[in-house]
């Protein structure tokens, strides 16, 4: 349960910034899952009505506002088309549409959580986010830092590398048992595993797109894995290798089908 | 305590909100009794209403983002529910009945935002409305008879 004694809509970054320098504050995104939190703080700050929620596209990148939900995102046409749909297959199996609808990239990213597909497919897209206070920083970097009272207000996502998302669930729209989201880009192909269950790393950069068996489960016996509920150390490493395979197979077939696309 | 302005049926309201409250909670005390609370943690779509002609989750929308925006729940869409729900009588996709104003506000929405929807997209849409009685396959073949319905209606 999620108690605030009191909410506040916030009318500007600056004031959404000093109301949450405070402990007792907490920033609202999605609100989701927080029934089962046991949060307790003073007040909330709602960034919804700053703008957040647009999705812009420049020469370079994608420009995502903290506040857009992952539905937004699933049915992007230009995000879409630029890397090759992979956005719609990788937030299609998160819980239903109602649920990304109200889930934002913002939440997930900030949370930094274990499970989330979304961190696994940004990483793989070499995505930076941009705080308030201190500007861009690299996902990469973002994932390894703890929570601070920084306000993530966009997410930047380069244009130039093709992404492909594969992973093991319980059941189909369940939190996953493992993520793998690989990359191929000019400079190689990049594989990023989560739901490890601890947050989503890169385990393989520059490697060539045309990795073969070997590579993979080189690659997976020497990430970290660990145990929950869902599965094992043992399992999460043996699946590894094979979702790490597919994807990279889907990223080739991707790379064929739309290279002009996003240009 | 705090008070909410906002659109609910096509009425303008005013309701009374703790800040934690949900869009859930707020509606229950406005008497509006289609729309259920399974589980809570925004998993099982019974609470499902549209904001802004968008189906969302009420369990998980704080009832304070709610102001100025439209609020839409079963009640406010009672000539589409008795069509759809014909289409789910007449396809057995109802048992006990407790998810079906969820089901339906999603279904509404799926109308609307894809209503040639194939079998594949309608699993995909409706895969977060949980029913532990009637079965997956009656509600769309429910589903498929009520946008079929609609283009009928529409080319006619």
């Amino acid at each position: 349960m999620a108690v605030y004694k009191n909410y506040v809509l916030a009318q500007s970054l600056d004031e959404a910034y000093a109301l949450n320098q405070k402990k007792s504050s907490v920033i609202v995104a999605g609100n989701m899952w927080l029934r089962m939190c046991g949060l307790r703080k003073q007040t909330a700050i709602d960034l919804s009505a700053l703008g957040l929620d647009r999705i812009e596209e420049n020469e370079d990148a994608f420009v995502i506002g903290a506040m857009t939900s992952l539905r937004d995102m699933e049915t992007h046409e230009g995000l879409n088309a630029c890397f090759g749909g992979v956005f719609a297959d990788a937030l299609k199996p998160i819980v239903g549409t109602q649920f990304r609808r109200g889930a934002t990239i913002g939440g997930s990213v900030y949370s930094r959580f274990g499970f989330s597909d979304v961190s696994a497919l940004l990483l793989a897209l070499d995505a930076k986010v941009v705080l308030y206070q201190r500007g861009e920083v690299s996902l990469a970097a973002y994932q390894k830092e703890a929570w601070d009272r920084d306000i993530l207000t966009h997410v930047v996502i380069p244009k130039g590398r093709r992404a492909a998302v594969q992973s093991v669930r319980l059941s189909a729209t369940d939190i996953p048992v493992l993520v793998c989201a690989a990359s191929v880009g000019p400079d190689g192909a990049r594989i990023v595993l989560g739901a490890r269950p601890a947050r989503a790393m890169v385990v393989a950069d520059g490697i060539s797109p045309e990795a073969d068996a070997s590579v993979c489960e080189a690659i997976a016996q020497a990430a970290s894995f660990g145990t929950n509920r869902r599965a094992s150390e043992a399992y999460r490493r043996r699946v590894a290798p094979v979702l790490m395979m597919r994807a990279l197979m889907a990223c080739s077939e991707t790379q064929k089908d739309g290279e002009e696309e996003c240009k | 305590m705090m008070e909410i302005r906002f659109k609910l049926n096509g009425r303008d309201v005013t309701a009374m909100a703790e800040a934690d409250d949900s869009l859930y909670q707020v509606l229950r005390s406005l008497g509006i009794s289609s729309v259920k609370c399974g589980c809570e943690t925004t998993n099982c779509g019974l609470c499902t209403v549209h904001m802004d002609g968008k189906a969302v989750l009420s369990c998980s929308v704080p009832a304070p983002r709610c102001a100025g925006h439209e609020i839409v729940t079963l009640e406010g869409l009672q000539d589409e529910a008795k069509r759809l729900g014909a289409c789910l009588a007449d396809e057995g996709a109802e048992q006990c009945g407790f998810c079906a104003p969820g089901l339906m506000m999603n279904v509404l929405a799926l109308a609307k935002e894809n209503p040639g929807a194939s079998d594949e997209e309608i699993d995909a849409y409706m895969a977060g409305n949980l029913c532990r009685c009637s079965g997956y396959m009656s509600q769309r073949r429910a589903v498929r008879r009520y946008l079929a319905m609609i283009a009928q209606e529409v080319s006619a």
